[in-house]
């Protein structure tokens, strides 16, 4: 039977919604972006002019108004792979054992997400504080490389657990049940059919921890970050500079605020350039996993 | 002789009493099928024989299940992988792993210990020809699983699972989602291995089960209504509820 009471010009009135709608959509999206490249170019325009090799490779000079700024690009890997030794093992682990391991309605499991839930709300000057508490002070490492590493490990951990559940969580049952109906141990199955597909996603996961690492200054403030320290560390034990203090020092407590500013805008470029390698590291190393699972 | 023996077996999924008091005998290099509506506990019995409900939290087994006379429950007896070494399964959904096609197959061999090489490439080999799959892949061994089409994927798990000379292969609706050439192809399969492997399949396809299968059980609602030779299930069933399943009259 027809239906004679459809309400005429409804379809109109539908489509022109729509399109309204997705019109606000799309303006707003591009609006946000218009908003961060003037960001972006804004630094570049500021920053670019002073980046020059002697920049990129010198230490500061003249009450840090010339020179470089490579202790504190030095200061920033360090920190980045100190924290990666520090997070990304346990952290790994820890979303295995979560997502494959523990019974999911179990108090263990729910207990430690409801912790990496708590702390990855926590604000980073706050692991600062404990950072400082317990690396530097109770267990003595003073201001360092290693208490600063610890700390900024601490900081990502809840990310990288995160990650790693979510990716493993999709990979589907029937692939983990193929593997044990032919014998292979839950380890075995975990290491050689599961990792392996939640790889392309951990990974991203992880270098994104890596970026966030970088531009942290709160944590490093009490545990690592050196106002001055233009030799390279030579030991764990040492304290460093980091791009993003450094940045913070010349913009708030530099000697001569004025003739450092372009420096700060060179030093926020450098870091920005650091973070944008570091993505594009993370989307060519997905698709590398991605094509090792799709063609070998 | 018996290969597989299900003495009272009562399973549970937390309060859900998913089996009830089934006891039955498999014998030995025969093709037994399990039919019966969605729902009544086919597959749920036929996963006990691999102990792959052994993964489900909260469930709980009653009774005892024999094979070769060992109970594969009994504590401080079997471990679990190495029943599975001697009992295979094939899925509804073909599941092969992201590896390409010859890592999918050597994969039993490899997570049960068997490093040498020439070892594997024969018994990969011989195992995609037994799942009449070889001529099909044999000059793309090393490319995905991934590309294979649905019928190939559900072959190559076949093949997957014969490598390790199972003797006994569980299917769960293998052929459900394949096409009727592939099914075809499937049912084929299953005649060929008849001979080497006890064959437990669950179908939902009455033709099928009667193509392939030797003895046929009917379960209704978590227990096994009638089990008997195929040939009486389908023309000459005892009780009225098979009688009213396998016409379609049912309600
Ligand atoms: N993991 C589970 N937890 C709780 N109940 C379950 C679980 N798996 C199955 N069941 C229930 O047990 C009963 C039997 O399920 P089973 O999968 O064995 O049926 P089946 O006969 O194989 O059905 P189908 O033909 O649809 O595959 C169903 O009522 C189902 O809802
Ligand atoms: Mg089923």
């Amino acid at each position: 039977m027809a239906i004679e009471t459809f309400p005429k010009g409804y379809g109109a009135r539908k489509r022109r919604s729509q399109k309204t709608a997705f019109g606000i959509f799309r303006g707003l999206s591009l609006f946000i972006v218009l908003v961060l490249f003037a960001i972006l170019g804004f630094i570049i325009y500021r920053g670019a002019g002073v980046i020059d090799w002697t920049f990129l490779t010198e230490a500061p000079s003249d009450g840090m108004t010339s020179g470089g700024i490579f202790p504190a690009i030095i200061g920033t890997l360090l920190l980045m792979a100190g924290s990666a030794i520090v997070a990304f093992p346990v952290g790994i682990m820890s979303g295995i054992y979560m997502n494959e391991y523990a019974s999911k309605s179990g108090w263990a499991v729910k207990f430690i997400r409801l912790m990496t839930n708590n702390l990855s709300g926590v604000p980073s000057i706050v692991f600062g504080l404990f950072g400082m508490a317990l690396f530097v002070k109770y267990l003595g490492f003073g201001d360092s490389i290693l208490a600063g590493s610890l700390t900024l490990g601490l900081l990502s951990l809840p990310l990288v657990i995160r990650t790693t559940e979510e990716a493993l969580k999709d990979i589907p049952a029937g692939i983990r049940e193929g593997s044990l109906a032919l014998g292979a141990s839950k380890l075995q199955t975990i290491w050689k059919v599961v990792l392996p597909m939640g790889m392309p996603r951990i990974i991203t996961g992880l270098i994104l921890s890596l970026g966030r690492v970088s531009g942290e200054t709160a944590p490093i403030l009490f545990t690592c970050a050196a106002y001055f320290f233009p030799q390279l560390p030579s030991s764990i034990f040492d304290q460093c500079m980091a791009l993003p203090y450094h940045l913070y020092v010349i913009s708030t407590s530099g000697t001569d605020i004025e003739a450092q500013q372009p420096i700060a805008y060179g030093t926020a470029l450098v870091l920005i350039i650091i973070v944008l390698v570091i993505n594009l590291l993370a989307g060519v190393l997905r698709k590398y996993f991605e094509n090792r699972l799709k063609l070998k | 002789m018996n290969k597989i023996e299900a003495i009272d077996v009562n399973f549970y999924y937390g309060d859900f009493h998913a089996l009830k008091g089934i006891s039955m005998e498999i014998p030995q290099n025969k093709v037994v099928a399990f039919i019966g509506p969605s729902g009544c506990g086919k597959s749920t019995f036929l996963r006990l024989f691999n102990r792959m409900n052994d993964l489900i939290p909260g469930s709980r087994l009653q009774g005892r299940i024999l094979i070769d006379g060992q109970d594969i429950y009994a504590p401080g007896g079997m471990e679990v992988d190495e029943l599975r070494k001697n009992v295979g399964m094939v899925f509804q959904r073909p599941n092969p792993f992201p590896k390409s096609i010859f890592d999918n197959v050597a994969y039993g061999l490899r997570v049960n210990g068997i490093k040498d090489k020439e070892f594997i490439r024969q018994r990969v080999e011989e195992s995609l020809r037994g799942a009449a799959l070889w001529d099909e892949v044999k000059d793309k061994l090393n490319s995905s699983a991934y590309a294979l089409s649905g019928g190939q994927q559900q072959r190559l798990c076949i093949a997957r699972a014969m490598a390790i000379s199972p003797s006994v292969l569980l299917m769960d609706e293998p052929a459900s989602a394949l096409d009727p050439i592939s099914t075809a192809k499937v049912e084929e399969l299953i005649c060929e291995l008849r001979n080497q492997v006890t064959i437990v399949i669950v179908t939902h396809n009455m033709q099928q089960a009667s193509r392939v299968s030797d003895k046929t059980a009917f379960f209704y609602m978590g227990e096994m209504i009638e089990y008997d030779d195929t040939k009486v299930i389908f023309t000459n069933p005892h009780k009225e509820a098979t009688q009213n399943y396998i016409t379609g009259r049912f309600g």
